[in-house]
């Protein structure tokens, strides 16, 4: 019907014939009778024709100049359709050279389109490029830059480059921005051919023309994302600039919607950024146009949001700034809550990048997250995956996970699968909460993506089955492998299955179908065969399964048992002995002879359950010791170590690259040295690998243990450090395949468990309590699904239980902290380093102490400790003993405010246990502090503690409140 | 940057092709196709974004619009904003209206010289040029205003031109 329309339209404009000047009739036909074709074939067939044509009237001789016009344009739109009109290129390269203007366009269009920029024919074009390169007409100028964009290569980059820098200059500012676009397009093909041009960018930056300013914006966008040092000094100029543009101190013309050039602010921004990530003293100069521009961005046109979008991602992008951070997520939530799926969409990712710096926002917005992963709009949908996956923790990975293979399942964009695919396995493999778990996860990721999947994926699968828990608890292997034999078993009977998983099945089936003795050793073998069979599987499965028969022999054999070869494993074992794969020979040939070995020699060349066992490997071949002795006698040469062959010609310079080679790869097996406090960026692994690993949450019992370990500290801070450094990669092992925590609880609970015994069933209690109130606050918000609702908290209710906990702790009086101390040391903790370094802080340039986005959610105890205290000082006279024990602390800390360069960074390495001790001098006071701020401390929370039992319950639940009580 | 500016209806055919980076008429073919079953497998009233890699390789994303019948697309990496991009197609699509008056899909079709030549003034070399569709057709008017006065001066006579048909 559509199609229908589009003829009839396409008939009756046809008719008009003159409405389109430009062109011939014959060409008007040509898309006519295209239009009315029926079918694919038809359409082909008149564009084969219409080409058959064109290559014999092309080549007439005098063809006039007017009609060879229309010939090009026919053949460009032919190819445009798919078909190839290489015959007509040299015409169009001819016509460039033309003179009249509108023939040398044609020309150039033709060539730009048809022209890859190493294609025999540019040589011919460069010559006119040149030419008109310096032509007095501007539009000859500019269509001669439009094709050098796309035909210069890096070998013809010189040819033009002298004519392009002049016209840098041009009076006309078309063609200087065309110039700095050229320049910029010619880097991007070849950074070095420019590189002494790069200073004209940073000239240009102050063109007359706004224009050729913004032009500029995107080369520098470019070298800036390569190189960012070498342009710091440009920070204060960028903001400028966008403080004038957004202040509309630009033409009118430069409005878009009644946005003073969008385009050139979303620029800026994208590479203010790239600045000022990471860079404290750049990101300072950018704060104050950022919150000018959340301020000032209007959100009803789309350009609005896409500034303010932009603006969103800056933010995320440099150094942390509570104010700001407060407008983006404001932002953010307007995204999220509008109608439109583009804003939606800007929304989710832009929560993606702020939950980076804050993982707790995110469960502002679980509703809206929800809405958005069952939206019908594929799009929407991915892009919510890949916050999910973001924001994936032990808590809530399982739900996670599941949802993934869910939707892993449901669709048929290969690409994609491979993608979500890789992911869940990466997920799986980092937040496994059981071992048993995690089979269940990889074999359905295999079952459905099998092919897609890596092969490391697989190997990991059956390392983890063989290794078991990695502890002591042979039972529980056993068990799991046993379960892994029988949900293989099962599996088996699906129709289709893919050949990686098919490889892990059958070495699983091998090494442990029989170990538990409840299937014969017949039925395992049967079932092998039958997988070479019922699925077409190639060599390298086959391989796997006679391995794995070979496997089952040996141990039957070893543990005494006859063997009786089943007709189908002779029949496979026949079949590979015959095969043209060597490797599948060698293997038949192999189970062949082994079943003729005796039970001891069967049982020695294929052990039970040894697949972990360390080969040995004798590296000084000491049993070759008599070999060289007895060659030596008899006159051989004796060996020379490499370094004293290297002079050598001839036979050993043969050899030598091969053994340089082998020096380089070889394996380190020292220690990695500790890592230096000074690298800020590592600062936060400490965090992950302390002793208790689970600590990583939970900076209140960092602070806890700290307090009381702060005498150890002390003492030895050396030897604890050393002692976290080497756990570092145990931790992460055993965090992966570790036991199972307290299944829905983050690994807060252990922590505490460890620290304080008999704790654990009184917190159940109470945040049970609190789970219920956080319910009724949800069930105020209509129309929300009790489904919903469940996925949420599964999803995001492991943040929210933290937080309980948080509180739970602060109840549980002096050990933890509170909440309205965590709240509110984010929101008034100035860092004493900073408020020291400027005379009088802006409010608004509070920080997070965090200088690194992608860092672990630590959060400074130091600067918690200074939140204990505030928030109680400004809670009033109930607290006196708490201000004044605040003030101490603080004059404490003036008195050591100049010893340390910056005295957060030193709280950071107080809080990773001395981890840092190589710069003991200035750190060991600080523990002292710690010590003596202690008692005053736990004081004020005995007090908040009785208060609260008392009256108001500041938990996180009415944030509000404490707002307000703080001001 | 902007990688390719598509225009093609909804039954996938090409009205516009435009590619940043060169790739083979066969490839374009192949690049339609597989486009055209993304976006006709997109419901209504969803959001203007697809994320494109399985298409045009990592990190690129494709912003459309459906007007009438035909599909406006462009193809960027992540150095522009989608936001940004959509408004773009916008310009784009004001200009062409500008340019013919209600424009429609014929108008495309028979124009597309003409449709290059606004493409060329809103983004050059895979960057954004001008986003203002008054700006832009400025320029184009301009370019047809010389082409027909050129054109009137330089009729030139067979003999001439022939230099070139040898």
């Amino acid at each position: 019907m559509e199609q229908l329309k589009t003829i009839g339209r396409e008939l009756a404009m046809g008719s008009q014939g003159g409405a389109w000047a430009g062109q011939s009739k014959e060409f008007l036909d040509l898309v006519k009778s295209i239009g009315e074709a029926r079918s694919k074939a038809e359409e082909d067939r008149i564009i084969l024709r219409e080409i058959e044509s064109l290559r014999r009237r092309i080549a007439e001789p005098d063809v006039p100049r007017r009609r060879m016009k229309d010939y090009i344009i026919r053949l460009v739109y032919a190819e445009m359709l798919g078909h190839d009109a290489s015959f007509g290129y040299i015409h169009a390269v001819k016509m460039t050279h033309d003179d009249s203007l509108p023939l040398k366009r044609t020309g150039y269009l033709a060539v730009t389109l048809f022209l890859n920029d190493d294609h025999d024919l540019i040589i011919l074009i460069i010559n006119t490029i040149q030419k008109d390169l310096r032509s007095d007409n501007y539009l000859v100028v500019c269509a001669a830059l439009t094709a050098a964009c796309k035909l210069i290569n890096e070998e013809t980059i010189p040819a033009v480059l002298p004519q392009v820098v002049d016209l840098l200059a041009h009076p006309k500012e078309t063609v200087r921005k065309k110039a700095v676009m050229t320049l910029h397009r010619f880097y991007q093909r070849s950074p070095a051919s420019v590189s002494h041009l790069i200073s004209n960018f940073r000239k240009r930056l102050c063109d007359s023309d706004p224009g050729v300013m913004g032009a500029t914006l995107c080369p520098l966008f470019d070298l800036i994302t390569e190189d960012v040092n070498s342009y710091k000094d440009l920070v204060a100029s960028f903001a400028s600039i966008l403080k004038q543009v957004a202040e509309r101190k630009l033409p009118k013309t430069y409005d878009y919607h009644q946005m003073p050039a969008p385009f050139i602010q979303i620029k800026l921004l994208k590479i203010l950024a790239l600045l000022g990530s990471g860079d404290k003293q750049a990101s300072g100069q950018v704060y104050n146009v950022l919150s000018d521009l959340f301020r000032k961005c209007e959100t009803s046109s789309n350009i609005g949001n896409a500034v303010l979008y932009e603006c969103i991602c800056c933010v995320s992008s440099i150094y942390p700034n509570v104010k700001l951070m407060d407008a983006a997520i404001e932002a953010t939530s307007k995204f999220l809550k509008s109608d439109s799926h583009n804003l939606k969409y800007m929304g989710i990712d832009a929560l993606g990048r702020l939950i980076k710096i804050n993982p707790d926002i995110a469960e502002e917005h679980q509703l809206a997250v929800i809405d958005c992963l069952e939206d019908p709009d594929d799009t929407l949908k991915r892009k919510t995956f890949e916050l999910l996956y973001k924001m994936t923790k032990s808590s809530n990975v399982e739900v996670i996970v599941e949802r993934m293979i869910d939707y892993l399942i449901s669709i048929d964009d290969n690409h994609y699968k491979a993608d979500i695919a890789s992911r869940c396995v990466e997920l799986a493999e980092q937040f496994a909460p059981s071992n048993q778990w995690f089979i269940q996860t990889m074999n359905k990721v295999f079952e459905h993506a099998g092919d897609l999947v890596n092969s490391r994926v697989a190997h990991n699968l059956m390392r983890l089955i063989a290794e078991g828990f990695g502890e002591d608890d042979e039972g529980a292997d056993s068990q799991l492998r046993s379960s892994a034999v029988d949900s293989y078993l099962r599996i088996l009977g699906e129709p289709k299955l893919p050949s990686l998983f098919l490889q892990v099945i059958c070495w699983v089936l091998g090494e442990y179908g029989t170990a538990d003795g409840k299937y014969t050793a017949a039925y395992i073998i049967g079932k092998l065969c039958d997988v070479t069979e019922a699925h077409l599987c190639n060599d390298t499965v086959k391989a796997y399964a006679i391995s794995a028969i070979m496997k089952i022999c040996a141990f039957e054999i070893a543990a005494g048992r006859k063997v009786e070869m089943l007709p189908e494993c002779q029949s496979f074992l026949d079949e590979l002995s015959a095969s043209h794969s060597t490797d599948l020979q060698q293997r038949a040939y192999e189970l062949q002879a082994l079943l003729c070995l005796d039970s001891q020699a069967a049982g020695n060349v294929m052990p039970l359950d040894a697949s972990c066992e360390d080969v040995e490997i004798d590296k000084d071949l000491s049993f070759l010791i008599n070999f060289v002795q007895q060659s030596i006698e008899k006159g051989a040469n004796p060996y020379l170590p490499e370094s004293e062959r290297l002079g050598m010609s001839g036979v050993s310079n043969f050899s030598s690259p091969y053994q340089q080679e082998a020096s380089s790869h070889s394996l380190r097996f020292e220690a990695y040295e500790l890592p230096k406090p000074s690298s800020i960026p590592v600062i936060p692994q400490p965090f992950i690998s302390t002793s208790t690993t689970d600590l990583v949450l939970v900076p209140d019992t960092t602070y806890y243990r700290e307090n009381n370990q702060a005498s150890k500290l002390i003492v030895g801070p050396e030897a604890s450090s050393a002692d976290a450094g080497i756990k570092l990669r145990l931790d992460g092992v055993q965090k992966k395949w570790g036991k199972p925590t307290y299944s829905s609880s983050s690994s807060i609970t252990t922590s505490v468990e460890k620290t304080t015994n008999g704790v654990v069933a009184h917190q159940d209690g109470i945040r049970s309590h609190s789970r219920d109130t956080t319910y009724d606050s949800r069930r105020q918000q209509p129309e929300v699904s009790v489904e919903k609702q469940r996925l949420a908290a599964s999803l995001f209710g492991a943040s929210a239980s933290k937080t309980e906990k948080k509180a739970t702790m602060a109840q549980k009086a002096p050990k933890g902290n509170s909440t309205n101390a965590e709240k509110s040391s984010v929101v008034r903790s100035v860092s004493p380093g900073t408020s020291k370094d400027k005379t009088a802080p802006p409010p608004d340039l509070l920080d997070f102490g965090e200088p690194v986005p992608t860092s672990a959610p630590t959060i400074d105890p130091f600067k918690e400790l200074e939140g204990l205290i505030e928030p109680a000082s400004a809670l009033g006279p109930l607290y006196n003993t708490v201000k004044t024990g605040g003030d101490k602390a603080q004059d404490l800390m003036a008195l050591h405010m100049d010893t340390p360069p910056s005295v957060s960074r030193t709280s950071l390495s107080l809080a990773s246990e001395g981890t840092y001790s190589t710069d003991k001098s200035s750190y060991t006071e600080k523990p002292m502090i710690a010590v003596k701020k202690g008692p005053n401390l736990q004081d004020a929370l005995h007090k908040d503690a009785t208060a609260r039992q008392v009256g108001v319950t500041p938990t996180g639940n009415n944030p509000n409140l404490f707002r307000d009580l703080l001001g | 940057m902007i990688r390719a500016v598509i225009v093609m209806n909804t039954q996938g055919k090409p009205r516009l092709l435009k590619f940043y980076e060169f790739q083979p008429p066969e490839k374009q073919k192949e690049l339609m196709r597989s486009v055209l079953a993304v976006l006709s497998g997109r419901p209504d009233n969803v959001s203007n974004f697809v994320e494109a890699d399985a298409i045009f390789g990592p990190g690129t994303r494709l912003v459309y619009k459906h007007l009438a019948t035909l599909y406006f697309i462009f193809v960027f990496d992540n150095s522009e904003n989608e936001l940004a991009m959509l408004d773009l197609i916008q310009v784009f699509v004001e200009t062409m209206d500008r340019c013919f008056k209600n424009v429609c899909e014929l108008d495309i079709v028979f124009n597309f010289n003409k449709m290059h030549a606004i493409v060329d003034e809103i983004i050059f070399g895979g960057q954004v040029l001008e986003t203002s569709s008054e700006q832009v057709m400025k320029a184009v008017e301009e370019i047809a205003r010389l082409e027909k006065s050129s054109n009137s001066i330089s009729f030139v006579p067979k003999a001439v031109s022939g230099r070139f048909g040898r």
